[in-house]
């Protein structure tokens, strides 16, 4: 039987070659790869004046994901394929859909984008779910979730996952207001049922959340094992506190990856292959510091005609010497850049 | 060349690149989705059309869509993808880097000897393989040899079998199987190996595969495919030549780049090819290589903005009083083709023997 799959195998192949049998099913069914992981969006249903709940079918090469975990989403932005990550606020018992939560933040290409552009039946693309921001089995008896702003939203995935095994659970939840709180009337009903007790701290009433206010509010702290997502300075306050107590085991973290890259004229260069760093100017393309520095680099017209010196920019910013446009990467992308008409833009890293 | 300011000239050139990559978005990536989509959707369903290629009706009909796919495979998809002009898709499946055409040369290949050094090298003699491919003389100023007299003859055998053609022109094979240290250079076998690779799976998949899947209509489908691979043949070579050999169209002396500026090259590349008029459809067919001049201005910009930009280009042509080289397709080829006739002569028309090739010579020199 195997045997039989391979050869029909190789010969739709080679009824097929240069292109693969694949191609010609994408053209009927995007979804149906066993390859390429793909998903359809659904509908977006607006939560909060700038965040929306993105459903999303998942292709046949999806592979689920646990509560809690975050998936990285290709997102065609007026032509070019971007990647963000997201946090899955679906329950891991639906395996024909996920959703993610999207908060449109100011400059956010991708967020504003899906938030208010973006039209269900849109292709999207699609990472393994990762992130071991996960309940443990069995699950602690008492748990205290610290979640501010779309900070909620792998919680959210938790506490649809684990609703009906979760003991005795406390949220503090920060937000500018109470229409501000992204998943704002679930989370209500939820306290109402007594599935969680839900402290909702308001930013616009009172000062920002810090650890020692979250002590004041959930005496029994030191009992509860602890899960925090939301902006970085609220995450370092809670590790020192935890720390200072002597209980920084009991704390996990998910922080969100800032979106702005820093940029500016030269900066230093590393070529990860090679592991070789080079600091440069303004003046050298990224193909001539790799070559002074002996990085074996691909090269050709040597200006930005040819495409053969194209290498994948894994993080941080590129500037285009003929007009000053910038390619910027986050870690975990491959922007394919032409090093021979880029100059880095602060510090930046090469996959060669 | 120097008479007219090709900074300034660079300057408007670069706006109106500049121009495209500013409002390059969406809309392009939908042409070039689309066109890829119609072309397997072509493709997969003239092939399927020829499993009964035995009634004549569905052997022309899966024919002609078969040769149109081919035709657009190579020109408006891979030629224009490898070039990386929708690099900035950051669509993996349509990148410069993993593309493979149906041709028989190895797109990696071909990208060398193609973007890199027919693009920067652009008509440039002794530096320009392009310019005859190494077995043609297309100017007056390439040396004579009595092994131009073929050359028209060389011509047609080429457009039947160009895609071979080109093959072993990205090869290099005329230069490499001269002496045995090129022989047996491992570089060079490894290409060559990858190229025989090519060729043999593509033989395969048109002459034994979907023969046989046509059963009775076998020979009828080998007779189809080996028309389908013919046409595309005979139509990139027409195009191709349309491109840069037409009359009017300026070649260069080889030490005539050094210390090239940016305005230079493009001024290299405007008096240095030759477009086609027609058509919308006939533009698509000749993967918008009809504005070769465009195209070799920009050539890594989305092919489906030449046309666009056209009217801009010719502007820039008027205001430094330069020639903008274009013409019906019919024209152009017929051009081209009486040049290859001519120059198969030598200049003077006239065959004495030895001394030709020297004095060919003395003139690129004076």
């Amino acid at each position: 039987m195997v045997g039989m799959t391979t050869t029909l195998d190789t010969v739709a192949r080679l009824l097929t070659t240069p292109l693969v049998p694949q191609d010609f099913i994408d053209l009927v069914n995007p979804l149906a790869s066993s390859t390429d992981l793909r998903g359809r969006i659904e509908a977006i249903k607006p939560e909060t004046a700038d965040a929306a709940t993105v459903r999303i079918r998942v292709g046949r090469r999806w592979r689920g994901h646990r509560a809690g975990q975050y998936v990285r989403l290709g997102v065609d932005v007026d032509g070019v394929r971007q990647w963000r990550t997201y946090s899955i606020t679906s329950s891991p018992r639906q395996t024909s859909h996920i959703t993610v939560v999207v908060k449109a933040v100011a400059d956010g290409l991708v967020s504003n984008h899906l938030v208010h552009e973006a039209t269900a039946g849109t292709l999207v693309h699609l990472d393994d779910a990762a992130g071991d921001f996960t309940l443990p089995t069995p699950l602690p008896d008492k748990l205290l979730f610290v979640t501010a702003g779309s900070g909620i939203t792998p919680v959210m995935g938790m506490l649809r996952a684990h609703r009906h095994e979760l003991g005795d659970v406390v949220l503090v939840h920060s937000a500018r207001s109470a229409s501000d709180v992204i998943f704002g009337e679930k989370l209500r009903a939820l306290a109402r049922d007594r599935v969680i007790r839900l402290i909702e701290h308001h930013t616009s009433a009172f000062q920002r959340l810090t650890a020692e206010r979250i002590t004041e509010l959930v005496p029994d702290w030191k009992q509860r094992d602890a899960w925090a997502c939301g902006p970085g300075g609220m995450l370092d306050d809670l590790e020192t506190h935890y720390a200072a107590a002597g209980l920084g085991a009991k704390l996990r973290t998910e922080r969100f990856r800032a979106a702005a890259i820093p940029t500016g004229d030269g900066g230093s260069v590393t070529f990860t292959r090679s592991g070789v760093t080079t600091e440069t100017g303004s003046g050298a393309t990224l193909l001539t510091a790799g070559e002074g520095a002996g990085v074996l680099m691909p090269s050709g017209c040597r200006m930005g005609v040819c495409f053969g010196c194209v290498v994948p920019l894994r993080s941080g910013a590129v500037r285009d010497v003929r007009n000053g446009d910038l390619t910027s990467a986050n870690p975990g992308d491959g922007v394919l850049v032409q090093t021979c008409i880029s100059v880095a833009a602060g510090s930046c890293e090469l996959d060669i | 060349m120097n008479s007219i300011s090709d900074e300034n000239l660079g300057k408007d050139l670069d706006a109106i690149r500049q121009q495209v990559l500013d409002t390059r978005g969406e809309r392009d990536a939908t042409y070039i989705r689309r066109v890829i989509n119609a072309q397997r959707t072509l493709e997969a369903s003239s092939r399927i059309v020829l499993l009964f290629s035995l009634f004549p009706p569905a052997w022309l009909a899966g024919t002609t869509g078969l040769s149109l796919a081919k035709i657009l495979e190579n020109m408006e998809i891979g030629h224009n993808v490898l070039h990386g002009q929708w690099d900035w898709m950051r669509d993996p499946k349509i990148h410069s880097t993993a593309w493979e055409w149906d041709n028989a040369s190895p797109s990696e290949q071909w990208k060398h000897a193609h973007n890199e050094e027919h693009h920067t090298y652009t008509n440039v003699i002794g530096r320009d393989g392009d310019l005859g491919y190494g077995i043609m003389r297309v100017d007056e100023e390439q040396p004579w040899h009595p092994f131009h007299l073929g050359q028209p003859l060389w011509n047609l055998v080429n457009a039947f079998m160009f895609q071979y053609g080109i093959a072993a022109y990205d090869l290099k094979l005329g230069k490499n199987l001269k002496n045995k240290e090129r022989r047996n250079d491992p570089q060079f076998r490894a290409r060559v190996r990858a190229t025989a690779r090519k060729v043999r799976t593509q033989a395969t998949r048109d002459y034994v595969v979907h023969p046989l899947a046509s059963g009775p209509s076998a020979p009828a489908t080998l007779a189809a495919n080996v028309t389908a691979n013919v046409i595309r043949n005979l139509w990139t070579h027409s195009v191709i030549m349309c491109g840069h050999f037409p009359e009017g169209v300026e070649t260069f002396a080889y030490d005539s780049i050094e210390g090239e500026t940016r305005g230079q090259w493009y001024l290299r590349q405007m008096i240095g090819s030759a477009n086609i008029s027609g058509s919308h459809f006939m533009h698509l067919m000749t993967g918008n290589l009809s504005f070769q001049i465009e195209h070799h201005l920009f050539p890594d910009l989305p092919s489906n903005r030449y046309q666009e930009i056209a009217p801009q280009v010719r502007a820039v042509f008027k205001k430094y009083g330069l020639t903008y080289t274009s013409g019906p397709l019919v024209r152009q080829i017929a051009s081209a083709w009486r040049k290859v006739i001519r120059l198969s002569l030598p200049n003077d028309g006239k065959i004495s023997s030895a001394g030709a090739a020297e004095r060919s010579v003395a003139a690129v020199a004076s």
